[in-house]
């Protein structure tokens, strides 16, 4: 922390304390929670929008703020992860940071780091993926390795996301799984807000040290990573579906014993706002969470019935949370910043599945891709049309329909040379 | 001359002992002091992977692992994590839900031993265990094509990891197809003996030893199932030193190079006593010994036993290429000094 510039000396005896709340980077919050958590490893690759993550940490490993730390800079994400994976199966407790094609370099270290059962904490800065190459927020990061077998949480807040990160090292090491925090890219890792951060104290009780379930140790040789075959493939793959649904019991668990330990209600599976008596429920991951709930109020004020579901906790999906949420509301509207090209919304889609058995409609929008702004005006004008029954089943929110029709136009006119 | 004396002493008898070039030197091994035996001849060697694993038979890289781990196992008082890249090592030493392996192992991917293993090595330094000391070991594959990236990473952070590359010049357990460490016109499954221009292409491929060299790393050797003292040795003298080491061993491959089984240690002599593979060693980016040919034989006489070459015979006679493979082997030659009268800084004389 800086020193503030005193203008006036100060008269008599001056009780020196921390501030309770400081304004910092959400990059510098996230980075200083994930030092409370004491890794021993952390090895990074830069790419826009997670670095400065990683740069806090590199420079509080050097000044020693951050001690008995080993900060590695390797030559790609792929490594980046084999390093953790390594680290991690050798008992360390390891960490990195990506965003965006990043995670796909890595795609084939997340999958193995999971099917390895690697309590690895990654924090993944959200980020479109090219082409065309883009570096804003949405989620098509998340979305494209939403099935790699990870714990996906989702923070709405910089609060939020110090937060997760707390529960993500206890949730991993407790169950033995890997753990991917997302946090919004620039929206905020770089944006400046008022957080708490624990004491280490609090953090260490909160924390046990890391104990693996398996480790490599020459005194008690093991075999990691072995061939399995068709024979008992099936099985492994059966106990990690178990250890996922395992997760989403001991979510909300954590979550409550967050609450009782640091007085904030964090993390979870889902949590709900002005859902009561709510008609239209809208369901959101991440950041854009503030600009629907001031949307809500807006529109409650006007006399409409809308609430909103903010889901944390996307994969294990919590289906039957989910459903529960949504029970009372005869519409649901999915806001999210990803898009399956030729499918929808993948959101929507696991939205729509939880809610098979009910008649409730599922409205998708798709909005935010390439970090085009969410204005609360576009959201408001979407939900009274949701209300009117006016709203198609999938809206891409803002689009500019003049450039598109440019394109197809264009498309269409394409001839080959003869 | 066909057959040429290697002399060392029995220090307790100070007796001169006679290796004669004839096999894998087991004939003066226990005429040998002690010390100066193989680690193999040890009754109280580690046996890392044990036998009962599913290589084919006559593997040279079954037989390259043994040696060389038991070796890394002796210098660090049995302390070693090995880290295995996917490929034939893998799969045929770990078929769940057995395993070979008498020390922790660990496999993740194709092309991220050396990163893995960079990983172990961290948290070794960092729970205060650096006397475990982490051996990385994978083909030509997945070391010189899609390990190199993070190879070449863990080479320019010296970070404290041995790397052996079993080289069998292919990517033989996905059915033998052609890597960057597939010689000139040999046939692959993806380098056919078709066309005008039959096998691999000449003017291709990587000598990952000397680029390892240009990384500025403690410690790079080239070694050979052919002498398994000088594998061992080499092992040995790479286990004395901290930071990044690597060993590129040749491991024939009766599958992939169409040789019977019975003749990979001969095949494997006669790619060093042709030129083709020198034995070295290197410091800190230098050359400091390299092992001179006994007994010179012209490549042909490697090329003509494999019959991933036979096109270079067979129908016709491919002189320009038999060319210009003997000229491959001529530049090693003069590069790495092979044709001299002494016999090297040899670890058996000078402990003589």
């Amino acid at each position: 922390m800086k020193t503030p510039i005193q203008l006036t000396p100060p008269k008599g005896p001056v009780e020196l304390t921390l501030p309770k709340a400081r304004q910092i980077e959400g990059s510098r919050a996230i980075a200083e929670a994930v030092g409370l958590c004491r890794p021993q490893v952390i090895c990074a690759y830069p790419i826009t929008p997670q670095t400065h993550i990683v740069e806090e940490l590199s420079a509080m490993v050097k000044t020693g703020e951050l001690m008995d730390c080993e900060f590695i800079n390797v030559e790609s994400e792929f490594a980046a992860l084999s390093v953790a994976i390594g680290a991690s199966a050798a008992g360390a407790r390891a960490y990195t940071a990506t965003s965006s094609q990043g995670l796909l370099y890595m795609a084939e270290a997340v999958y193995n780091a999971s099917g390895m059962q690697l309590p690895i904490v990654m924090t993944l800065g959200n980020r479109a993926i090219g082409a065309p190459i883009n570096i804003w927020n949405d989620h098509s990061d998340a979305m494209a390795l939403r099935d790699a077998g990870w714990v996906l949480l989702f923070a709405e807040t910089n609060q939020e996301a110090i937060d997760l990160h707390l529960q993500a090292f206890r949730l991993a090491e407790e169950l033995s799984t890997p753990v991917m925090v997302c946090v919004d890219g620039f929206i905020l890792t770089h944006a400046y807000e008022e957080v708490e951060l624990p004491t280490p104290e609090a953090v260490d009780r909160w924390l046990p040290k890391f104990q693996p379930r398996q480790v490599l140790d020459p005194a008690e040789p093991i075999t990691m990573g072995a061939l399995v075959g068709p024979e008992s493939f099936s099985e492994v793959r059966y106990l990690a579906h178990r250890k996922q649904l395992r997760a989403l019991e001991r979510i909300p668990e954590l979550s409550a014993e967050f609450n009782a330990t640091f007085g904030r209600n964090s993390g979870g599976i889902l949590r709900t706002y002005k859902t009561e008596g709510a008609e239209t429920i809208v369901l959101a991951m991440g950041s854009i969470n503030g600009t629907i709930e001031d949307a809500i109020d807006e529109l409650r004020r006007n006399g409409h019935a809308i609430g909103a579901v903010i889901l944390t906790t996307f994969r294990p999906f919590p289906y039957a949370s989910v459903a529960a949420a949504l029970k009372n509301a005869s519409q649901a509207i999915v806001v999210e910043k990803s898009l399956t090209a030729g499918m929808g919304g993948p959101l929507a889609a696991d939205v729509t599945l939880a809610l098979a058995n009910t008649s409730t409609p599922v409205y998708s929008v798709i909005a935010g891709l390439g970090g085009r702004p969410i204005p609360q005006a576009s959201l408001e004008s979407i939900f009274e049309r949701a209300r009117d029954r006016e709203l198609p089943e999938t809206t891409f929110l803002d689009l500019h329909w003049d450039a598109v029709n440019q394109a197809i136009t264009k498309e269409l006119s394409w001839t080959p040379h003869t | 001359m066909n057959v040429e004396a290697k002399e060392t002493m029995n220090v307790e008898a100070g007796q001169k002992i006679k290796f004669y070039q004839t096999g894998t030197l087991t004939v003066g091994n226990r005429l040998l002091d002690e010390d100066l035996r193989t680690v193999q001849a040890s009754e109280e060697r580690s046996n890392a992977i044990t036998s009962g694993h599913r290589a084919c038979q006559g593997c040279g890289e079954a037989l390259g692992a043994r040696y060389a781990l038991d070796a890394a196992m002796r210098a660090a008082n049995g302390k070693i994590i090995a880290v295995n890249a996917t490929g034939c090592l893998e799969v045929f030493s770990t078929p769940y839900p057995e395993t070979s392996w008498t020390l922790p192992w660990l496999h993740s991917l194709f092309g991220n031993a050396a990163s893995v293993a960079s990983g172990v090595a961290a948290a070794l330094r960092r729970l205060g265990k650096a006397d475990i000391r982490v051996v990385a070991q994978g083909g030509d594959g997945g070391t010189t094509d899609i390990g190199f990236a993070c190879l070449s990473g863990m080479f320019e952070r010296n970070d404290d990891v041995l790397y052996l590359c079993y080289d069998n010049q292919g990517y033989m357990n996905t059915g033998v197809q052609r890597s960057s460490a597939t010689p000139p016109t040999a046939r692959t499954a993806t380098t056919p003996a078709v066309g005008t221009a039959p096998g691999n292409i000449f003017g291709t491929g990587k000598d990952v030893p000397r680029i390892a060299m240009a990384h500025g790393i403690p410690y790079v050797a080239t070694a050979s199932v052919a002498d398994l003292h000088d594998l061992e040795r080499k092992v040995t003298n790479a286990m004395q030193v901290r930071g990044a080491r690597y060993i590129h061993i040749l491991v024939p491959c009766p599958l992939g190079w169409g040789t019977v089984t019975n003749a990979t240690i001969r095949v494997a002599r006669l790619a060093t006593e042709s030129g083709l593979f020198p034995l070295f060693e290197a410091e800190h980016g230098e050359i400091v010994a390299s092992s001179p040919i006994r007994r010179a034989v012209p490549v042909e006489d490697y090329l003509k036993i494999q019959s991933r070459f036979a096109h270079l015979f067979r129908p016709t006679r491919d002189d320009a290429h038999l060319a210009a493979l003997q000229a491959i082997a001529d530049k090693n030659i003069q590069r790495y000094n092979l044709l001299r009268n002494d016999h090297g800084n040899d670890a058996r004389k000078e402990a003589a």
